[in-house]
């Protein structure tokens, strides 16, 4: 039977019997420890040592999250294999659902990690700082990154079920993350606003690690408060995961 | 069993299947054959549910595959042995095709160990040789243990050994009762797997029938006869049989050989040449498609038979 539980253990069997999966992983979880601790150790007054500062590098692992998640998807359409699961399952729907559960459920733990990751590795670095987990808004910088990640994880699903090719999707999300969303700030006057609106800038917010950017870029006040951000991040990100699922299903395989 | 009517799909401008009623039984190896881009992979897509028709209908055992509840223990199919990622291991490719499905990973060896493939079960696909991979893809045709299997030109690019172990493995399929329904450019070796045929030219139907019949309602049936005694040959002929002669060559219909040669001996016509035409298969089957291109709105009544 195609129930919810064997079509989460097929996409589980997918996504571990590659070894895209832990190159990803390591890297993920690599990039942003090792600018942490080179930040941490490294950076003057301009980056003080605050809790919400020890996830200032957790966008390059959100990044790679992106990328896994494009290549466990889109991937599908490049081998066939999407073929062979829609044969498995002709409703297709179901299948993708389970995709985006796994590859969420991937994204929730490698974002536990790097965030907790990213905070004990800072402590580590300067032991003198005072970065005690104490406020609500300490936690949710180290554990909101988990939700971040999740919701990281549904675009990249959702962005390679629109595209369904890997050199496609991969192009538009690296030049999304790397280049639009940082461009898009210097547009004399709106872009500016812009950039406040922009989703990974709103996850950034939402952990409490925008604060960088904020200063020098002289961005106005914020028009949502962190858990308005998460709400807009999450928004777009289903957003995509829904069109996605829409498209394929309906279309010929 | 699988039935299809008056399936037509269209991409865009090009009509791929137009109006295709056909019928493959259970029990039976139902050779589906055309040239290539006669819309015999889109008929596969349109089985499968995995293209949606523009109009008719298709039903696999009665049903349409979509409503199918678990379809590969219905339908096994390989439409394409590189549907697989290659950075996979054999087993694990299995493994979870048969984890959507509820099969459990007992049936992954065991399918393993029918297709030979045990001992490279761990091994990346990416290794493995063609024959290896069709293999592969056979393996997870099997693993729903079904009553009805597609194969979409199984035997390209294998070895003869490997030929002669699908076309082994396909009459064994059929012998236990089930629907097999495979696809081929090639008509030698259909012919030498297919007890039943589905001819499609540019996306309609131009044959279906019993591969015996389509051999002998299609091989062109004379006597190629030389002699130099044309006159006495002649007589003797006349009346007798139609016949068109050239140069000494007599190619006479409607009398075989053993009839042509006393009749020729009573008129004491000296034989040169005596030798019955038995068209080749591959050329008849070109003139059916040929045929379908040049009148591509009218299969023939016969033919839809």
């Amino acid at each position: 039977m195609t129930t919810p539980t064997n079509l989460l253990r097929a996409e589980r069997i997918k996504l571990f019997s590659t070894r895209a999966l832990w190159w990803c992983l390591a890297i993920a979880l690599v990039a942003p420890l090792a600018f942490t601790a080179l930040f941490f150790a490294l950076a003057g007054p301009e980056i003080p040592p605050t809790v919400g500062n020890t996830q200032l590098a957790s966008g390059n692992g959100r990044t790679v999250l992106l990328v896994l998640a494009v290549l466990a998807t889109a991937s599908e359409f490049n081998w066939g294999t999407m073929r062979l699961t829609f044969q498995a399952v002709p409703s297709r729907v179901p299948a993708l659902l389970a995709k985006v559960v796994v590859v969420g459920a991937v994204g929730t733990v490698l974002g536990l990690v790097v965030g907790f990751g990213s905070w004990g590795l800072a402590a580590l670095v300067q032991p003198d700082a005072d970065l005690a987990l104490q406020s609500a808004a300490d936690w949710r910088s180290v554990l909101g990154q988990s939700l971040v990640f999740l919701f990281t994880a549904v675009a990249g699903v959702g962005v390679a079920l629109l595209l369904r090719s890997v050199a496609f999707a991969l192009t538009v999300v690296l030049v999304w993350t790397q280049v639009l969303e940082g461009v898009l700030v210097f547009i004399p006057g709106v872009g500016r606003h812009i950039y406040q609106w922009m989703p990974f800038h709103a996850a950034d917010e939402f952990v409490g690690a925008a604060g960088f950017a904020t200063g020098p870029l002289q961005l106005p006040s914020a028009p949502l408060g962190p858990w308005g951000y998460l709400g807009y991040f999450a928004a777009i990100t289903v957003a995509l995961f829904v069109a996605g699922v829409l498209v394929t299903a309906r279309r010929d395989a | 069993m699988i039935e299809a009517n008056a399936l037509t799909k269209r991409y865009g401008a090009t009509t791929a299947v137009s109006e295709l009623t056909f019928t493959a039984r259970s029990g039976r190896v139902t050779g589906f054959l055309g040239p290539n881009g006669a819309g015999k992979s889109t008929t596969m897509r349109l089985i499968l549910g995995l293209d949606r028709p523009d109009a008719g209908t298709v039903l696999v055992d009665g049903v349409p595959y979509r409503q199918l509840k678990d379809p590969l223990r219905t339908v096994g199919a390989m439409l394409d042995a590189t549907w697989r990622h290659p950075g996979r291991s054999g087993r694990d490719h299995l493994r979870w095709l048969a984890a959507t499905n509820g099969i459990p990973d007992k049936r992954v060896e065991e399918v393993l160990a029918l297709v030979g493939l045990t001992s490279v079960g761990n091994t990346r696909v990416l290794q493995y040789s063609l024959g290896m991979q069709q293999r592969l893809g056979i393996a997870a045709a099997m693993l729903g243990d079904p009553r009805v299997l597609l194969f979409d030109e199984p035997v390209n690019g294998l070895d003869p050994e490997g030929m002669a172990w699908i076309r082994q493995l396909l009459h064994s399929l059929a012998a236990e009762g089930r629907t097999v329904f495979v696809s081929s450019h090639l008509l030698p070796e259909m012919a030498q797997t297919a007890q039943d045929l589905v001819v499609i030219g540019r996306g309609r139907l131009i044959y279906q029938g019993t591969m015996a019949d389509f051999v002998a309602r299609t091989s062109e049936h004379g006597v190629r006869v030389r002699t130099p005694h044309t006159d006495q040959l002649r007589t003797a002929l006349a009346g007798q049989a139609e016949f068109t002669e050239a140069d000494g060559v007599f190619v006479v219909s409607g009398l075989d050989s053993d009839r042509i040669g006393q009749l020729a001996f009573d008129a004491g016509a000296t034989l040169h040449e005596l030798s019955p035409i038995t068209g080749s298969l591959e050329q008849a089957y070109l003139d059916l498609t040929r045929d379908a291109v040049e009148f591509p709105a009218a299969p023939s009544p016969e033919a839809a038979q």
